[in-house]
């Protein structure tokens, strides 16, 4: 019970912290009057140039810029002097910061060497071609300069667009990644050691969390899927990308530590499942492609047309992978963000206390409620695209001696 | 209008994915109490079949997202 009230205390106290950053991020901007949801997540879940904990300790990060006609450029995100919602006070080369990502003033007259003092950014909504697309302005000298699309190789499909410089930073969520990967390297040295050093002592510390789950990945994924003699080739990928993505979901789980979104992250979602579509299709058999481009068994127009959807599932595989962990960590983060949100809807973006007051006695239940089941949605998460990969590597090296039998 | 639209097929692809996940999640638990030793192998491909029906709501969810 104790352990239960601690846990709600935290929950409370983490709420408060949240209200005062959102707070800071409704108050100050005169762009930004009404309090927009949507917007507020969405900034929450992205990736940034800075990081911000409790919109009170920025932490400036290398930034690594690249512009054909220009060069690169190579500096720590401070020389932006970011302020209340990581918007940057100070320009930089032409870059400035906005809602802790690197935009390029793309108009001419903007000075583009050295750093001078901006006064705000405004945004608009355009309609280009039919389609509503974002528009980012910086204000300087009393004049809006629109800044170039954040850098996306996306080709603005996923709302970004093509841009004039590339972004090679060391971002947000690359610090994450380096950071767990510390970790779980220190974690796993430290528990090797001891496998090294008491080979036949019990299980401790560190150990003795690791150990379960490496035996559980192994027994409940990799050889049943892969099967006895071959699962050993892929067992080290398989609890590579188990425990990389657990310790990002888990790491994003904290509460005031930036709450960064990386497995949310389409494009680290991306290269997880790419680096899966690869291994799965070197290491297929001739089996599996006979599978795909000429199932033995049926009649030739079907042979014809299963071609088609079999070659369409050869890339569905992997891309659902990607969404499949990216909407569930993106989902989860924004619905806690939107709990916390019904605040400052309900206290009508401070001003009225006594809405706010219900809206947060409305938001701790459900935040409450949303963090648990997102803890038991971290490791469910990274169980699923472990067990997909194996089940996807086995399908793929899997001896055929009675196909015939299946169709 | 069209992202009043995409919010109403969004919820379309959630009853879906609800009917599915809640069918697959029924019988494994029917399956499971009939055969509570085979629960381990079960539960492995109830997950395996829950992701499989969650990543085609997802990928309707998704789109619905990206149309503005």
């Amino acid at each position: 019970m104790s352990r239960f009230a601690f846990f709600l205390f935290l929950n409370i106290f983490s709420i408060g912290i949240l209200v005062a950053e959102q707070d800071n991020h409704s108050g100050n901007h005169d762009t930004h009057a009404a309090y927009d949801p949507a917007a507020t997540a969405i900034h929450h879940i992205s990736d940034g140039n800075v990081y911000t904990i409790l919109d009170a300790v920025t932490f400036p990060l290398p930034t690594i810029l690249y512009a054909p006609e220009k060069g690169w450029d190579i500096f720590f995100s401070s020389v932006f002097h970011a302020g209340h919602h990581e918007d940057g006070h100070h320009s930089y080369n032409g870059y400035v910061l906005h809602h802790g990502s690197v935009f390029r003033v793309a108009e001419p007259g903007f000075p583009m060497e050295g750093s001078v003092e901006l006064e705000g950014f405004k945004h608009t909504e355009e309609e280009v071609n039919g389609k509503k697309t974002d528009r980012y302005f910086v204000n300087y000298q009393g004049k809006a300069y629109i800044l170039d699309s954040r850098s996306t190789l996306d080709g603005g499909v996923l709302g970004g667009s093509l841009t004039s410089f590339y972004d090679f930073s060391i971002t947000k969520n690359v610090l994450s990644m380096l950071m767990v990967f510390g970790f779980m390297f220190w974690a796993f040295r430290t528990a090797a050691s001891r496998y090294r050093n008491h080979p036949d002592s019990a299980p401790k510390g560190i150990q003795a969390f690791l150990e379960p789950i490496f035996l559980f990945i192994r027994d409940e994924v990799a050889v049943p899927f892969i099967g006895k003699h071959k699962y050993m080739k892929f067992f080290p990928l398989l609890l590579s990308i188990f425990f990389f993505i657990l310790g990002l979901n888990l790491f994003g789980q904290i509460p005031f530590l930036g709450s960064t979104n990386v497995t949310g992250n389409l494009s680290v979602t991306f290269i997880i499942a790419f680096i899966v579509f690869i291994v799965v299709n070197i290491n297929g058999n001739k089996h599996y492609w006979q599978h795909i481009f000429w199932m033995p068994g049926v009649p030739v127009p079907v042979r014809i047309l299963l071609a088609g959807v079999e070659g369409m599932s050869l890339f569905i595989k992997p891309l659902t992978l990607m969404l499949r962990l990216a909407g569930n960590i993106s989902a989860g983060h924004i619905a806690i963000l939107s709990f916390i949100g019904l605040i400052f809807i309900f206290g009508n973006a401070g001003q009225s206390v006594g809405g706010g007051v219900i809206g947060t006695f409305m938001a701790i239940p459900l935040t409450l409620f949303m963090m648990a089941i997102e803890l038991i949605v971290a490791f469910v998460q990274a169980f699923v695209f472990t067990i997909l990969t194996a089940s996807y590597i086995g399908a793929a090296i899997e001896e055929h001696h009675h196909a015939e039998e299946h169709h | 209008m069209t992202g009043t639209l995409a919010a109403i097929g969004a919820g379309l692809a959630v009853i879906g994915a609800g009917i599915g996940i809640g069918m697959v999640g029924g019988k494994a638990m029917e399956a499971i109490a009939r055969q509570p030793e085979a629960s381990g192998d079960i539960r492995a491909g109830m997950i395996l079949m829950a992701a499989f029906v969650e990543g085609a709501a997802l990928i309707a969810i998704l789109l619905s997202i990206f149309v503005k």
